[in-house]
Formats: structure tokens, C-alpha cells, sequence
């Protein structure tokens, strides 16, 4: 079921003097199944976004539409929409509250009225699903590494059985290892349920690899919206609002400016390899 | 003897269930020796959990050794009266910036450590002066943190240890938290401290890019230093780094990855430049 | 919501006000607080009105601001005001329903009212024009006698700044929670009071484990910064009286003699200018 953003603007604070215009007028449409990456440095806008998403943000202006309908009309289920549109924040410790991991994944599904047993059930798969081993499923979630910690709570909105899923800086804090296996997982469970996900993130190494749609923001717009090598070409204007693209890109560029002959349009370290051996190939 | 001295560093941390009996003991730092010399740049590299900043800690008297001993300046950190000193010659600053800012005002947070040691009040404000401006937040002096963005916020509490005229500060994981833009900024002003002040920098982290500058790293593993060496030494070792969890920049990697293919690629790229100029040889 | 509250906040401008020592303004706000209810009859609050409107003109506050705080306050304000109202005994002067309104009653709800805005008005003045740690540097120079009765003023001056420090940070934490959980289709509105106290408890678990987590932080932030009480501590920003701060305290005084006597003579003098 896609989202559409009809000129959503958000501001913050109108009608005071500090108002702040966090989305400037944005127009988007997330359609069923596609993985995408929303980029943007702090302040960017992109957490007023998601946030506009699963209406836990009202859009000043403009109309947010779930599967059609506009979610801020007159007796539209929010609790359903945010079941529908998972959203995960970036810091697991501002969900995890319960004695053991199983019941804190219980607690979304629970929260739609489901039967015990569907719960327990539903809690279930989506633990299997973020790959947690059953061996942590009764111990306390607070005693669990950084990267487990962030496992149980995308478990617990994969339990409410979303059709898309946000997920904003699953990495921060993690370490390489950890961040690579978090992306793994995510792409993994992608693959296997078809939900629509959303990777809301400052860095573009980490999700080059992965999505096969890029929207930058910048200052509360809609700076670019295509395929990462679209987007990565960009590179110049990427570094003026602070971002940039993976380091790939750059040694690509460092060879061309010096005489070789090889594509810039390289985004993943397995591509710059291939052309490099193409390149040395061919002479 | 440098400024800083480890001889086999052991700490233990002990495990109690809710009865509070022991319930087991994890070695957190494992038979650990480092010598630093004054004006080094020094990096700590490890994945979360590896030990590092319990051995960050040690560095600062925070944590004591359960066996082994460190120095600080010649100082044994086990000495009760050397305790402030250790503080103030090695400063120390933490992950998370809003935890350790204590001030309202960013001027009164940098003055919060000289107020501490007793340093008379005019001096306090020339000592706050300068080491706002050291970090590039002199601008910012009379604002609320909370205003402040997070890689600022770790400005100032860089600033904040400067005041005090350390000869060393030790940076636990100062860029954990932050966006790539602040990250950029705090190793900014910390090489700049290590350039223009000389003063010794221990820099704890696990971004990869941000350790090529050192002039040494150390990586940890299970409270051990698995690879020490020069940044180019150390990530000659792109299997082994892997194996500790560990990334190499993208650079080294590529440079790896066409080494395996039997290209003579030299170990441990760390530049754009360095790889197009391997390449060239290549083309030989 | 709670940001919306100015009675405590700071606001940042350049005024006399702004620069007296924390000390005359606190002293100053309580003095005012006793003058409402020491004076009486109509002069002395006509006496206290100009006094306040003089200090907010100097404070360089817009009165807009200080009105905005007042209307979290408005709600006890009126219950006060009806209580009085309707339950003082005395002289009926109408007849609501069951209800009665009397003569004392409308005398002391306008009385009531007047000293309660003006309190109010007159200590957000105070918060409004100096800064939180300002005001614990001044309480614990003020109450530093204190501290020969074994009463550890430092620490609590301490607390006190650090705890103002963190509740912008806690709030915010609080929302983010929030927002968290009802992403996970929690319910914090409906159901009874019982239900409603038990839908907190995913929103209180992770802010006190946050709270405890940042208090271990930055209690080792502040030792490895050498903090270790009161003692050996210079101050950065001391606290010396000026000459402003004398003047000040001169026209406190002259505030408080001339509300004293306005409010004693004042129908005297009318009565004797209409005769």
C-alpha cells in the first residue's frame, strides 16, 4: 500500500518568531516493495519526515495519503496506520522496558488486541526474523550488546506485521562489524517478507550497498530522489550541504583525473575492483 | 619515561546476580603495557566491548589497576595523593557530550574544571578565553548547550579539559554519538591541539578514518592489544582487522582486494593518492 | 505542552535589571512577596503596581512574555479566586442558586488575586532576569551562614543547577520516548486512571534507566575534572556587590516605607484633599 506526501510542509513553532520550516513543501511517493535510502545531515528534516509517515506528526500544510486515504482526515485509525508503518527510532533504549526480551516484543502486537496466542506467536517470527538467537529471549534487554539491543527493537515493530518499515540510524553506534551485520539483516529480512523499508541515515557508505533508491534532503527539501549512482554523481553538491559520497567515488575520480579510463559512476568496492581489473584487461 | 606508562594493566569486573553473590568475573583489560611519549598522537582502536575504554580509564585514575601499575607524568595512579594531579596532567573527555557538559553557559562550563583546581578568578576567564578559541567555539561562549549542535557540544568539552593545562587528554570515544559532520570537526580540533599545543592526544574510537593521522595505534581485542603499529602497519592486517570486527578504509580495502587479485599493491593504502600512484606502477 | 511554561526561563537581554547581583534580586522578591500581604488598603497595592511596573520597564522584558507564563496559572488562580468567593462568610449581595456571594467574599477575592498575580509577575521577574546558575550562585553565598550549622549549602546550590541543567535534556528524552512507544501503538489517553498509570510504565522505565545512566556519567565527567566539593574552589564568575546593587537596595527600601504610608494615609490625604 503506498504512501503518498502531497506538499507536506512542517513548521515548527508557527507563529512565533523562532519558527522554524522543518519540510518545505515535500512531494513523494513510496510505492509497495522498494528499498529506500533517505539521507540527510542533522537537521535536514529527514526525522520530521518518517515522523509525518505514521502521523505521529501533523504536516502543517499538505496531506500525508496511506493507501489512499488521508491519514489526518476525520476517524482515521492512526493506531492502525502506525501498525502498518513501522517505525524504528534510532536509540533502542527509548523503547526496551520489560523484565525479559520476549514480552518487550509482545508489547506492539499486544497494543492491537490480538489474542495471547497470535502475540506470542507474532513475537516469534519477528525475533526469528531480526536473527536473534532463542538462547537471549528470556534474558533482560537491557543486558544485551549494543547491536542485540537494536535487534529486539526492530523485532518489536516487525511483530505489529508492518507493510513498511522505517528505520532511523539503526548503525549509530555500532561498531563496523555490528553495523555490517545490522544492514545484513535488514537487507535479509527485506528479501524474505517484501516489506517496503525505509533506511533514514547521515552516512552514504552504508547504504550504497544496499537500496536501490536515494532521497537526499537538504534544509527541509527534496534535494535528489533516484538510483544511488544517479545521486553519487552528484558528488560536488553533496559535499556543499555537508554530505558525501562513499570513498569509492572519490578514488574513481582520483584515477580519471589522472588518465585512466574507468567509469565514476562506481558506488560499492566490488565494482570498483571489476572495473579496475576490466580496465587493466583491455590494454 | 613518557608521560604515560602501562606495565601489565589487568581489570577485573566482578559479576554479582541480584543476592548479590559473585556470579562470575570478566577480565575487561588483560595483561596490557604501553609506553606514550609527550606530544604523541596515540589511537586506541577496538570493537564495543574489546576493553578499550576500561583501559581509557585507567589513564585518568577513574578506574585503578587490579594488577600492574600505571603512570601518569612518573605519577603511580594507585597513589591517593597523586589523585588530582593524575586528573589534571591527563583530562579526559566521554562519549556522550550532554553528560559531561555541567555548565549552563558554555563559558561557565569551561570554567567549571579551573574553578575546581582553585585557580585564581582572572586567570580562569584568560584560561577559558583560550581554550575556547583553541577549539573555534569562542563565538559560541554565552550560549546554552542545549543550543548547540553535538559535535560543538564536544568542542566544548575539549575545551572544557584544555582550561585546565593538561599535558594529555584522553578522548573516549568522542565521535560515537555524532553525525559525520560533527566527527569531522571534533578530530579537526583535536589534531589541531596535538599540532599546534603539542599536547598528547589518546584518542579511543572505532571510525577507522579517524586514526590515519596517529602516530601510533594500538587495536584491542578481549582486553588485549591484538596489532600495534604505525596506521600503516596496522592496517596492512585487513583479514586480521576483519576478524576483530574491525573495518579498514575503503581505499585499503580496494587496494587489498586487487592485491588478492595479483596485483603488486604495496600494504596498508591509506590515501587516494597513494592507490593511484600504486596503480601507476602497476601500469609499468 | 511543558515547554509553553515561561515561569522560569530565562530571557536573555542586557538590562539593569538583568546585571543586579542575584543576591539583591532575590532578596528583593521576597521583601515584595511580604509587602503584598504586610500592605494595606488601596495604596499600598498602588504603591506595589508602580513598583512592579517600574521594575519590568527597566527589565526590558515585553510584558507580552511575562503574560504568556501567567495563563498556566490562570486555572488555580480562578478556583482560588471562586472559592473565595462563594464560601467567605458575611454580608450577603447576591444570591446565585444555592450559592451566596457576599461583601467579604468579593473584598477578598479581589485581594486574593491581586497579591497572587503579583507575586507571580513579580518572582517570574526575578527568574526571567537572572540565569538558574546565577540564582543557585546567589542562594548559596546568601546561605552560607548556614553551613556553621552543618548544612552543606555547596552541594545543594550544586544540585540544584545540575538538576535545572537537565530538565530541557530529560524533557526532550521523555518525548522521544514517547514518540517510540507510540510507534509501537501504545495508548497513553484512554481507559480508566488505573489503566492510564499502567500505560506509563513503558515511558518511565527507559527515562529512569536514562536518568540513572546520565547521573553515573556525569558524576565521573565531574570528578575527572577534578571536582571534589566545596572546598579549594574558586569561583569564575564571584559575586561582589556594586553600586547598582546598593542603589537597588535603597529603592526596595524606599518602595517599602513609601507603600507602609500610602497605604495607612492614603484615604487620609483624599479625604482631607475632598474636604
Amino acid at each position: 500500500m503506498p504512501i503518498i506526501l502531497d506538499k507536506v510542509s512542517h513548521i515548527y513553532g508557527e507563529d512565533t518568531a523562532m519558527a522554524v520550516r522543518a519540510l518545505d513543501n515535500i512531494s513523494l511517493v513510496i510505492p509497495d516493495g522498494q528499498f529506500i535510502g533517505l539521507i540527510g545531515h542533522t537537521g535536514s528534516g529527514k526525522s520530521t519526515l518518517v515522523q509525518h509517515l505514521n502521523g505521529l506528526m501533523k504536516a502543517t500544510s499538505g496531506a500525508v495519503y496511506f493507501n489512499g486515504e488521508d491519514i489526518d482526515s476525520e476517524g482515521f485509525d492512526k493506531k492502525k496506520l502506525r501498525s502498518k508503518v513501522g517505525l524504528v527510532f534510532q536509540y533502542p533504549e527509548h523503547q526496551l522496558f520489560e523484565t525479559d526480551v520476549f514480552s518487550d516484543v509482545c508489547f506492539g502486537p499486544k497494543n492491537l488486541g490480538l489474542t495471547q496466542k497470535e502475540v506470542e506467536l507474532r513475537a516469534y517470527a519477528a525475533l526469528k526474523l531480526v536473527g536473534l538467537e532463542d538462547a537471549y529471549f528470556y534474558q533482560s534487554p537491557f543486558d544485551l550488546s549494543g547491536g542485540q539491543k537494536r535487534r529486539v527493537a526492530i523485532a518489536g515493530v516487525l511483530a505489529m506485521k508492518p507493510q513498511v518499515l522505517i528505520l532511523d540510524e539503526p548503525t549509530a553506534g555500532l561498531d563496523p562489524k555490528g553495523r555490517d551485520e545490522i544492514l545484513d539483516q535488514i537487507a535479509k529480512l527485506k528479501k524474505e517478507t517484501g516489506i517496503t523499508v525505509l533506511l533514514v541515515s547521515h552516512s552514504m557508505d552504508d547504504v550504497a550497498k544496499y537500496v536501490d533508491r536515494i532521497i537526499v534532503m537538504n534544509k527541509g527539501r527534496v534535494m535528489y530522489d533516484d538510483e544511488p549512482r544517479e545521486v553519487f554523481r552528484q558528488y560536488q553538491s553533496l559535499e556543499a550541504v555537508g554530505l558525501a559520497a562513499p570513498q569509492v567515488t572519490y578514488i574513481m575520480k582520483e584515477l580519471r583525473e589522472h588518465g585512466y579510463d574507468v567509469s565514476g559512476e562506481v558506488t560499492t568496492i566490488e565494482e570498483a575492483k571489476q572495473e579496475i581489473l576490466a580496465y587493466f584487461r583491455e590494454r | 619515561m613518557g608521560i604515560i606508562k602501562v606495565r601489565d594493566l589487568v581489570y577485573e569486573y566482578i559479576r554479582r546476580d541480584e543476592e548479590g553473590n559473585v556470579e562470575g568475573i570478566t577480565t575487561a583489560v588483560d595483561d596490557v603495557s604501553l609506553d606514550i611519549e609527550q606530544g604523541d598522537f596515540v589511537a586506541v582502536l577496538g570493537h564495543n566491548g574489546s576493553g578499550k575504554s576500561t583501559l581509557a580509564k585507567h589513564l585518568n585514575a577513574i578506574l585503578y589497576p587490579a594488577e600492574g601499575t600505571v603512570w601518569v607524568d612518573g605519577k603511580d595512579t594507585k597513589e591517593e595523593k597523586y589523585v588530582w594531579d593524575i586528573r589534571q596532567t591527563a583530562g579526559m573527555v566521554f562519549q556522550n557530550p550532554d553528560n559531561q557538559i555541567i555548565g549552563q553557559i558554555v563559558e561557565e562550563d569551561v570554567g567549571f574544571g579551573p574553578e575546581n583546581m582553585g585557580v585564581p578568578t582572572k586567570e580562569i576567564w584568560e584560561r577559558v578565553e583560550e581554550s575556547l578559541k583553541a577549539v573555534g567555539m569562542y563565538q559560541f561562549r554565552k550560549f546554552s548547550p542545549n543550543k548547540l549542535s553535538g559535535g560543538q557540544k564536544q568542542r566544548v568539552s575539549i575545551a572544557g579539559v584544555i582550561a585546565m593545562h593538561p599535558k594529555c587528554i584522553v578522548l573516549d570515544e568522542p565521535t560515537a554519538m555524532l553525525d559525520p559532520q560533527g566527527r569531522r570537526e571534533v578530530i579537526r580540533a583535536v589534531r589541531a591541539l596535538n599540532d599546534v599545543e603539542r599536547i598528547t592526544v589518546i584518542l579511543i574510537t572505532h571510525y577507522m578514518e579517524e586514526v590515519i593521522y596517529a602516530d601510533k595505534v594500538y587495536v584491542m581485542d578481549q582486553g588485549k592489544v591484538a596489532i600495534q603499529g604505525t596506521p600503516r602497519e596496522v592496517f596492512s592486517e585487513v583479514e586480521k582487522l576483519k576478524e576483530l570486527r574491525l573495518d579498514v578504509p575503503q581505499v585499503t580495502l580496494l587496494a587489498h582486494e586487487l592485491a588478492k587479485e595479483g596485483f603488486p599493491m604495496p600494504k596498508g593504502v591509506l590515501t587516494n593518492r597513494e592507490f593511484r600512484e600504486a596503480l601507476d606502477q602497476c601500469m609499468r | 505542552m511543558l515547554r509553553d511554561i515561561t515561569l522560569g526561563q530565562y530571557y536573555q537581554a542586557d538590562s539593569v535589571i538583568h546585571r543586579l547581583d542575584p543576591r539583591v534580586k532575590l532578596g528583593t522578591t521576597i521583601l515584595f512577596i511580604i509587602s503584598l500581604f504586610v500592605f494595606d488598603g488601596v495604596g499600598g497595592y498602588v504603591t506595589a503596581a508602580l513598583f512592579l511596573a517600574l521594575v519590568i520597564r527597566l527589565s526590558g522584558v515585553p510584558f507580552r512574555f511575562m503574560v504568556k507564563g501567567m495563563k498556566s496559572i490562570v486555572f488555580l488562580l480562578s478556583i482560588t479566586v471562586i472559592f473565595n468567593l462563594f464560601l467567605t462568610p458575611g454580608e450577603p449581595i447576591l444570591h446565585l442558586w444555592k450559592l451566596t456571594v457576599t461583601q467579604e467574599g468579593v473584598r477578598l477575592a479581589v485581594l486574593l488575586s491581586i497579591r497572587l498575580g503579583f507575586l507571580i509577575i513579580g518572582s517570574s521577574v526575578m527568574t526571567l532576569t537572572t540565569t538558574p546558575n546565577q540564582l543557585t550562585d546567589g542562594l548559596e553565598k546568601m546561605l552560607k551562614p548556614l553551613n556553621k550549622v552543618k548544612v552543606p549549602v555547596h552541594e545543594i546550590a550544586m544540585m540544584m543547577s545540575i538538576a535545572l541543567r537537565f530538565i530541557p535534556i530529560l524533557m526532550e528524552e521523555t518525548d522521544k520516548i514517547m514518540k517510540a512507544q507510540l510507534a509501537r501503538c501504545a495508548d497513553f489517553e484512554s481507559g480508566n486512571l488505573v489503566k492510564k498509570a499502567k500505560s506509563l510504565v513503558p515511558l518511565l522505565v527507559p527515562l529512569f534507566i536514562s536518568a540513572f545512566r546520565r547521573a553515573n556519567d556525569l558524576a565521573m565527567a565531574m570528578e575527572a575534572r577534578c571536582y571534589r566539593g566545596g572546598e579549594h574552589r574558586t569561583k569564575m564568575k564571584p559575586l561582589h556587590y556594586e553600586r547598582r546593587d546598593y542603589i537597588a537596595y535603597l529603592v526596595v527600601l524606599c518602595y517599602l516605607a513609601a507603600g507602609v504610608f500610602l497605604g495607612k494615609f492614603l484615604p487620609l490625604l483624599l479625604g482631607s484633599v475632598f474636604a
